[in-house]
């Protein structure tokens, strides 16, 4: 009898657990909508700011965010699925792969600020791209890195050995194994890396701030060069600058509930994909 | 036995690290025979066959000495690519394993890799092997479908198809029936019977009754030795030694 009341005090003590963590997820959600919501229109989506930014809309805001997502990504996916393959298929393992996996695990702990800085010593002036959507992107890039690898290193190990040996047994090359039979297989896995670094990269402030970031532009960027004005950095600037905090507010909650859903879209077409390929893989 | 010798093990020693696991083995393998290699767990059976179509090699710390031909070639020279040899001697796992693709893909596969792009052809091939592997009847309408939708004996039955495709000359069969069901192992047996006409087949095994019911000759193998390799027909009716007697007659292993 004991023991089943501790069994169901125990159970309990979890579900109340879960219950927090739902509560406290739906009253960020409630709280941006309900001071969000008021603020977003078509107008507000696709127009330019006005007024000291008190008016009009946050389009340019919206594009520059989906391009330096869309531009870390584009950098950070080939480069640590590649550094992934190499680690989990060619690299002979040891000592040194070891201290190398270690390494890109305690990059991913690394202050995002800090990269931020690194970004504009490198990219903004040793290379010379200025404050723009290249350097941001890079710098972006760099921080979901270590994200991306440790995913794809985990899919790709997930991969049965018996799969690999089916394909060389059939006369596959090596790569051949690893491009039709050990990529397809762990895509789900590895897509699953590119949404949590998608998330993770489109809500960053610190990294963009000294490498992409725009307080105010007119118009939309023009090339990989421009500056951008950014979601995360945009709804920093409202609440912290300018001489209308009222007005500023409100279109800082719209912009945060952008973001929100920005990021929603972007992993839902990740998601998407994913279940496509797990559909075939069950 | 009288049939040519398809591929020759000379002297093999093999070692996974510092363990020795093959102890000096000679043994022929004839062209469109059976060759069953029987053993108790462990005792080295499964690192042969996949010396012969150099699949150890995939493996670190391990180290092999000796030679193995296929015909009159050395098939560890420098000189020759595993893959090539991959292609002439096929193999089918003791688990089958179909890729996360259509079944039609999974038979298609060993051609793609292979270089061959001409549809017709690959589809033609693609019925053929699976008539070969009497699969064709359970699977023609569904080509498009997931491989892995298939029962355990038809997923295997797929994999000697997705092995028939690429038109090897030997196919090494490792305790291919390990985790199917009698049905399934019968109609399996019964496809090895039929392949010994095209190809040269090797195949390990832990049931006795199958070593018997398919192969020609046999080969006994006890903590890293072969204790005796002959006829089917002799081994099983008259060994010659005392250890392959109780192995066979059940009394160990």
């Amino acid at each position: 009898m004991k023991q089943i009341l501790v069994q169901k005090f125990g159970f309990g003590l979890l579900y109340l657990c879960i219950i927090t963590t739902l509560f406290l997820l739906g009253l960020i959600i409630y709280f941006i909508f309900a001071k969000g919501l008021a603020v977003i229109s078509w107008s507000f989506l696709t127009q330019q700011p006005h007024n000291a930014m008190t008016a009009g809309g946050v389009g340019p805001v919206i594009v520059g965010t989906l391009y330096l997502t869309l531009g870390s990504m584009l950098f950070a996916v080939p480069l640590g699925l590649a550094c992934a393959i190499y680690l989990c298929e060619y690299s002979p393992k040891g000592l040194v792969v070891n201290i190398i996996r270690m390494s890109i695990n305690n990059l991913a702990g690394v202050p995002s600020v800090v990269f931020g800085l690194f970004g504009l010593a490198v990219f903004v002036k040793f290379f010379g791209f200025g404050v723009s959507i290249l350097s941001g992107s890079l710098t972006l890039g760099i921080l979901a890195l270590p994200l991306i690898i440790s995913a794809s290193q985990e899919a790709l190990m997930a991969v049965p050995q018996s799969l690999r040996e089916a394909s060389l047994s059939l006369g596959a090359t090596k790569w051949g194994t690893i491009k039709n039979i050990v990529l397809p297989t762990a895509l789900p896995g590895i897509l699953t890396g590119v949404i949590l670094s998608i998330g993770r990269v489109a809500g960053e402030t610190a990294p963009i701030l000294f490498t992409a970031a725009a307080f105010y532009l007119r118009g939309y960027p023009k090339s990989i060069f421009s500056e951008v004005m950014v979601l995360p950095y945009h709804i920093y600037a409202l609440m912290t600058e300018g001489a209308h905090p009222d007005k500023q507010k409100a279109i800082a909650y719209g912009c945060s509930l952008i973001l929100l859903f920005l990021v929603l879209f972007i992993s839902g077409v990740a998601i998407f994909l994913r279940q496509r390929q797990r559909s075939y893989n069950g | 036995m009288d049939n040519k010798i398809k591929m020759r093990a000379q002297k093999v020693k093999f070692f996974y690290g510092k363990m020795q696991a093959l102890k000096d083995i000679n043994l022929n393998i004839h062209a469109n025979c059976v060759t069953a290699l029987i053993g108790p767990s462990g005792c080295g059976k499964s690192t042969f066959i996949r010396l012969f179509n150099r699949m150890n090699e995939l493996l670190p710390y391990t180290l092999l000495k000796g030679k193995v031909y296929l015909d009159d070639l050395d098939i560890n020279s420098p000189l020759v690519d595993a893959v090539d040899i991959r292609r002439r001697v096929g193999m089918v796992f003791q688990k089958p394993n179909p890729f996360p693709k259509s079944i039609f893909e999974n038979i298609s596969y060993g051609l793609k890799v292979n270089g061959v792009k001409d549809k017709d052809y690959v589809a033609g091939k693609v019925e053929e092997s699976l008539k070969k592997a009497a699969l064709w009847e359970e699977v023609k309408d569904r080509l498009g479908e997931s491989a892995l939708r298939l029962s355990g004996g038809q997923q295997q039955r797929l994999c000697i198809a997705r092995c028939l495709a690429v038109e090897n000359e030997v196919i090494l069969f490792d305790e291919p029936c390990a985790s199917l069901d009698p049905i399934s192992t019968a109609k399996i047996e019964e496809l090895i019977l039929e392949l010994k006409n095209d190809y040269s087949i090797v195949i390990v095994t832990h049931n006795m009754q199958q070593a018997a019911r398919v192969s020609d000759s046999t080969a006994f193998f006890l903590m890293g030795e072969l204790i005796e390799c002959g006829r089917t027909t002799d081994i099983f009716t008259a060994p010659k030694d005392k250890k392959t007697e109780a192995y066979i007659t059940g009394r160990f292993g």
